[in-house]
């Protein structure tokens, strides 16, 4: 069923889209984003918008970037893999204030950048078949 | 009357609905979404049940006429009164009621004479929908579906019974292997339950894998199983299917309560799933729908049917496939004598408080459909009248037995259509500007067009209030022309409005069980007459 | 500080020669993200771990830069590649200074 009242907490200011490009940009410095290559799994509508499970994977990255672009501040996490990585990937918990797009990128060797966005919807709940 | 029931069933014989024997060589026997219901019962499919996106006009978000059509079904025949909505009442008075578990036992057990290795696989919601399974915590039907052979379950308002029982059951009680590939421990992301399980029939290797209902969390009260985490978790799967397929697997099973829709998708996304048995959305479909190589089964709700599925397998690969949606005709199939021993004896302790006579029905009492049933105008209308509330608010619910007119309405009638864990009915104050959230939130979570993006399940059903709603709209601009009823006037965003409603996912919702709430409501009118709800504006685009 | 501060890491006891095995790790933190107000209507000051790596025998397999929108009790998942028996060294660095460190051993055949 509908969650009473109490399901709503209001929340801090989000990020502008100016805040978002400039997180990207000081990981990118401006240079082009490629699609392919990188694998960003998060869930279509979060469980919980506390602790929403994300996994990043770009075979071969030096690092990978996480934001989150509808949170008060975008930056979440940035994974910086060493010589003894098994695979360039991760998983995390993350909080997301509400529905956004969730986005990694991840930079390569050649210095190159990968990007990966997903939206994840985050709901009162309630109700079923 | 009794004259043209008789004729109708005349028509029916039960050699005629369970069929001969399949072709192929694997067999399985699907039911699902029982909602706890052992007698037989009414029950009228949707009036509406839209598609959107990719999905508009697709099966099975197809009714009536249309739903005939497609299928070949004779107006007023059988699988019609089975399968549609219109003119249910005369149907229902020609055809009587459908399901029971003793009939489906006579079924499943002429089924496995003929294939006595017939794997016995249920989707879920079982452990859930009436009284004597709250009452028994789930007991009454686990010893029921032990009894009735299955092999294999998947789940989803089973864990509203809490984790704790859902675990002591499965380790002391439950036979069936208990699957789950997509429920994971919270805290260290592993796998909790067996994620398939692999059968050998004929020198046939099957693997049967169980995908849970992905959005447990969000429909319902999480703080009831905290240590779990579920989603859809296609990748997981994915990596499911490649495994047993390494492993073997010469067929591919999964029984799946996704919902339909989802189910779709994944038979597109998820490649080398040979049958998805489908649940979770109650739809009944009388022949597979083909994705790709994938095949669909949709078996229904309620005890209603029982799909049997033959496969023909060969060269280590599904070569075809042919399905039995099999109607479970109460006055036609005879019942198991064991079963409905089993079944009595389940019920024995509640007959005298389920058969309480508390009103009467006057008009047809339904709930399954995108917008308010009749019975869902009922509850709402006990919430306002027993809760002083301006505003009712009621779960979209697809669960809940119908009631026809001229009925007596008995405590178990409430219960099939109430009976759960988190039945506190609240009163609360909530703003316009709320109300608003909460309209568009539960639009998005049923008509999104990306069906990844929706939990099942139908429109929270509203009393007091009308409103319009365009379903293929953007988010959050589907609801408009918010009303409350009682002055006309329009909801406005910063006014408080007084709302009852029951089924909160919120921990510590107070207030008396819904059940009660009705019941009082119901006695005080005696008999229960519903007017047509035009309080609900459906528009398209 | 933070109170009951735990880290716990999941790493298998035993591995072959080039083998990539799966890491797992949780410290219990509030993570206090510096966003949320008290009852008074003050904030309550940011306490977050703010960085997290991991070291095998040495060499570094993984370095996490974390923000307050990482949830309480940090959860990391990942993976290494053991080419001889050895050390994991896992580090957590909360904002109040504190250094919390775990260790797990790994017999490479
Ligand atoms: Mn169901
Ligand atoms: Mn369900």
């Amino acid at each position: 069923g509908v969650g009473a009242a109490a399901a709503i907490t209001l929340l801090p200011s989000v990020a502008t889209a100016q805040d978002v490009d400039a997180a990207i940009n000081a990981f990118t410095g401006g240079a082009d984003t490629s699609p392919d290559g990188i694998t960003l799994i998060a869930p279509e509508i979060a469980e919980n918008g506390n602790t929403v499970p994300i996994e990043v994977d770009a075979p071969g990255a030096e690092a990978i970037i996480l934001l989150a672009a509808g949170n008060p501040s975008p930056d979440v996490a940035t994974f910086n893999f060493g010589p003894a990585a098994g695979a360039q990937a991760a998983s995390t918990r993350i909080r997301l204030a509400g529905e956004q797009d969730v986005i990694a990128i991840a930079r390569m060797p050649d210095g190159t950048f990968l990007r990966a966005q997903q939206e994840v919807k985050v709901t009162i709940g309630g109700c079923g078949g | 009357g009794n004259w043209a029931r008789l004729a109708a069933q005349q028509q029916l014989t039960q050699d005629d609905l369970i069929g001969g024997g399949g072709s192929g060589n694997v067999t399985l026997v699907h039911i699902t979404d029982i909602h706890a219901q052992t007698q037989p019962l009414y029950f009228r499919e949707p009036e509406f049940n839209l598609g959107v996106g990719e999905m508009t006009g697709l099966p099975p978000h197809i009714v009536g006429a249309d739903f005939r059509a497609m299928y070949g079904i004779e107006q007023g025949s059988a699988m019609d009164y089975a399968l549609t909505y219109d003119d249910f009442v005369s149907l229902a008075n020609a055809y009587g009621r459908m399901g029971g578990v003793d009939r489906i036992a006579t079924v499943v057990n002429a089924i496995k004479a003929d294939r006595p290795e017939a794997l016995v696989l249920d989707g879920g919601d079982t452990w859930h929908g009436s009284l004597p399974a709250l009452r028994t915590e789930g007991m009454d039907m686990v010893q029921i579906m032990n009894a009735l052979g299955v092999d294999a379950m998947t789940s989803h308002w089973e864990f509203t019974l809490g984790s704790a029982r859902v675990n002591e059951l499965i380790e002391n009680h439950v036979n069936p292997a208990f699957l789950g590939a997509n429920i994971f421990d919270a805290e260290w992301d592993e796998p909790v339950f067996d994620d398939y399980r692999m059968y050998e029939r004929g020198g046939t290797n099957i693997a049967v894998i169980g995908q849970a209902f992905p959005y447990l969390p969000i429909a319902n009260p999480s703080w009831m199983f905290p240590e779990y985490s579920f989603g859809l978790r296609r990748e997981r799967i994915a990596e499911v299917v490649q495994q047993v397929r390494a492993q073997g697997a010469e067929v591919v099973v999964l029984l799946s309560h996704n919902g339909f829709d989802v189910d779709r998708k994944f038979a597109e996304d998820i490649p080398g799933i040979d049958v998805i048995l489908t649940g979770h959305t109650h739809d009944a479909l009388p022949e597979p729908v083909q994705v790709g190589n994938t095949f669909l089964i949709a078996s229904g709700s309620h005890g209603k049917f029982v799909s049997r599925i033959d496969l023909d397998v060969r060269d280590g690969a599904m070569q075809g496939i042919e399905h039995r949606l099999i109607p479970i005709f109460s006055d036609v199939i005879t019942p198991d004598p064991e079963m409905a021993a089993l079944v009595a004896e389940t019920r024995a302790p509640f007959e005298a408080e389920m058969s309480e006579v508390i009103g009467q029905a006057g008009s047809l009492l339904y709930r399954r459909g995108n917008f308010n049933g009749t019975w869902d105008d009922v509850i709402c209308n006990a919430l306002i009248s027993q809760r002083d509330a301006q505003i009712a608010l009621s779960p979209g619910f697809r669960w809940g037995a119908t009631v026809v007119p001229g009925q007596n309405i008995t405590r178990e009638d409430i219960f099939n259509a109430t009976a759960m864990s988190y039945p506190a009915a609240y009163r609360s104050e909530m703003t316009g500007e709320f109300l608003k959230l909460i309209m568009e939130d539960v639009a998005d979570n049923i008509f999104n067009p990306d069906p990844y993006y929706q939990q099942g399940g139908d429109m929270v059903r509203v009393g007091g209030m009308g409103y319009r709603i365009d379903p293929a709209a953007e988010a959050g601009n589907r609801v408009t022309n918010m009303t409350l009823l009682e002055t006309g006037e329009p909801i406005t965003p910063d006014q408080t409005y007084v709302v009852a409603g029951w089924a909160s996912v919120n921990e510590g919702t107070e207030g008396p069980p819904i059940w009660d709430v009705v019941e009082n409501h119901i006695r005080e009118l005696g008999t229960v007459n519903i007017e047509p709800n035009n309080s609900v504006d459906v528009v398209a685009g | 500080m933070a109170d009951n501060v735990t880290p716990r890491v999941r790493v298998p006891r035993e591995a072959s020669a080039g083998d990539v095995v799966s890491i797992r790790t949780l410290i219990s933190h509030p993570m206090e993200s510096g966003q949320r107000r008290d009852g008074d209507g003050n904030v309550i000051p940011r306490s977050i771990i703010n960085r997290f790596t991991c070291d095998f025998n040495g060499e570094n397999v993984i370095d996490v830069t974390i923000e307050p929108a990482v949830s309480t009790n940090p959860y990391f998942q990942f993976s290494a590649v053991v080419n001889e028996t050895g050390t994991f060294n896992f580090t957590w660095y909360d904002d109040d200074g504190s250094v919390y460190e775990e260790t797990a051993d790994i017999t490479v055949a």
